[in-house]
């Protein structure tokens, strides 16, 4: 009997209701749009307010604006740029430590154990200052100079808190699988590293890109911080724009405008982290 | 015992060229505390006022105005997904110049509000942002049973929140409250980038006058890690004081 053609509800297929969200907070998916719209009035009105305000003899603030949009824009892909490589690097010395993190051999344990401990605790300023003073500007092994431009160590200094984040993401994921899948491989035989490879992080995997995207999105939001130490990204541009302008009317629309770009990369990153949450039904 | 400490250092800047100058220089020693004040107290301060925030923030939310409701959504959206360092940018420089100055007294001009009162207001809304959402959660996972039968026995809204919902949602959404709490303490080196005089702030004065950026890295590198273990100790202990025997999460 075709389950379709029955009105007996036990015979039906399952369909999972909409989540509901009592306190009304959850779900909406207008609400990036409201949330995009609210902000463009704001920087609307800043902008009109800017316009309204400025001396006569000056241009008119569209104008400068749309002078400096581009170049804000450009230091903008900078800072992903850097967000791209300091993920990459993060996540590929996170995973071989979070992997350590559950190993059985317990000195290997306790040692990435503390190193993630460390690492994430430590403010992401202090280890980015860490990375820009105390690595040398170049680096010789075997007679070959590798050059360490400041920029490339801003890359490893964000990757450092980046890579004890993604190892408790791996180490949480691991363990999230029941271990009933840990003792029916053993039962069939599978080595403890077959175990790892073929069976758990398969599994774990689909668990863990839910918060490694989390992280991504904290990790463009840092990537301001390199500003801090002297590299010329999208802040440092905005700054500069305003003195070179040195006009104060302008610089609620400027940041704004800074803070519409980020907003509008990271959103659409936040929600498909929530997305992802929920299909696969895993709690942050 | 103070002095057996600063004759160690002073022992190690001679033989070994470790200089620690924060444990046997007087001035660099002050310097360090008032930074660590400055930050301690930044850190009290956002974290009260951040738990206002998300207090208000779910409360309004979860009333019947739509208007609040969108307010506080757009709130939340807004300050998770910009970079904290832009927003604090944005309110000292964009914002905090726009506000008139005030006579200090001594004839001079001072800012309305200072640096560190800056820092406080943007740490405060962006840990504030997380909490509403961290609250939220918390109360959602409240059985609506337990809502519906203090409703039935006539709780006004205040009253459901005060006695009922929020000692249960509180308990459960301790641990995230944790990490954001946590999270805010690192947030607080962003101040840095406004001159407010906090631990980073004092440190990088230090290492550059006393050409000790190694030494001055890693105390203040241990510092932020006590630091932030003093606040997850203080949670833990607050949290299996208030575990409700049979009651878990």
């Amino acid at each position: 009997m075709r389950t379709g053609s029955t009105d007996l509800a036990v015979l039906l297929p399952y369909r999972a209701p909409a989540p509901i969200a009592p306190s009304g907070m959850a779900a909406p998916v207008l609400l990036g749009g409201g949330t995009l719209a609210a902000f463009a009035i704001l920087f609307g009105a800043s902008l009109a307010l800017a316009q309204v305000t400025a001396r006569p003899a000056g241009e008119s603030a569209v104008t400068v604006l749309l002078r400096w949009a581009p170049l804000i824009f450009q230091g903008f892909l900078f800072n992903i740029l850097i967000s791209f490589l300091s993920m990459a690097l993060g996540t590929i010395v996170g995973l071989l430590v979070g992997i350590a993190q559950v190993s059985l051999a317990s000195a290997l344990r306790k040692s990435a154990w503390g190193l993630t401990q460390f690492f994430r605790n430590a403010p992401w300023l202090v280890l980015l200052f860490y990375a820009m003073f105390l690595l040398p500007f170049e680096f010789r092994i075997f007679g070959l100079t590798i050059a360490f431009p400041a920029w490339v160590k801003a890359i490893i200094g964000l990757a450092l808190p980046v890579a004890a984040n993604v190892s408790e993401i791996v180490r949480g994921g691991i363990r999230s699988i029941p271990a009933g899948q840990w003792e029916s491989a053993e039962a069939l035989a599978f080595t403890r590293r077959q175990t790892m490879w073929m069976i758990i992080l398969p599994q774990a995997f689909k668990r863990m890109i839910p918060p490694w995207m989390n992280l991504y999105a904290i990790l463009t939001m840092a990537t301001t911080l390199i500003s801090v130490v002297g590299i010329q990204d999208g802040l440092t541009i905005t700054r500069a724009a305003l003195v070179a302008e040195s006009r104060p009317e302008l610089m609620i629309p400027m940041y704004l405008l800074l803070l519409l770009m980020f907003f509008a990369y990271c959103y659409p990153i936040a929600r498909a982290t929530l997305a992802l949450e929920r299909r696969f039904n895993v709690k942050a | 015992m103070l002095t057996m400490i600063a004759a160690f250092f002073e022992r190690l800047n001679e033989t070994q060229g470790l200089n620690f100058s924060v444990f046997y220089d007087a001035f660099d020693r002050s310097r360090f505390l008032t930074g660590l004040w400055t930050t301690s107290y930044i850190c009290v301060v956002s974290i009260l006022a951040s738990l206002a925030l998300g207090l208000a923030g779910v409360w309004v939310a979860g009333s019947g105005s739509r208007f609040g409701r969108l307010v506080v959504r757009g709130y939340v959206q807004f300050f998770r997904n910009t970079p904290p360092l832009v927003q604090l940018s944005f309110f000292y420089f964009a914002v905090g110049g726009l506000l008139p100055r005030v006579s200090d007294g001594f004839g001079g001009q001072s800012p309305l509000v200072s640096g560190t009162g800056w820092a406080i207001i943007a740490f405060s809304l962006f840990a504030g942002a997380f909490n509403v959402e961290i609250f939220r959660a918390g109360i959602e996972a409240v059985p609506s049973t337990t809502v519906e039968a203090a409703e039935s026995l006539g709780y006004t809204r205040l009253q459901l929140y005060i006695h009922v919902v929020l000692p249960l949602a509180f308990r459960i959404c301790l641990p995230a409250l944790n990490n954001n709490l946590v999270n805010l303490v690192k947030t607080t080196t962003l101040a840095y980038a406004i001159g407010v005089p906090e631990l980073l702030y004092a440190a990088s004065q230090i290492w550059s006058e006393s050409f000790n950026v190694r030494e001055m890295m890693n105390v203040l590198l241990v510092t932020y890690v006590l630091l932030v273990a003093v606040l997850v100790f203080v949670m833990g202990r607050w949290e299996k004081a208030m575990r409700i025997p049979g009651y878990s999460t």
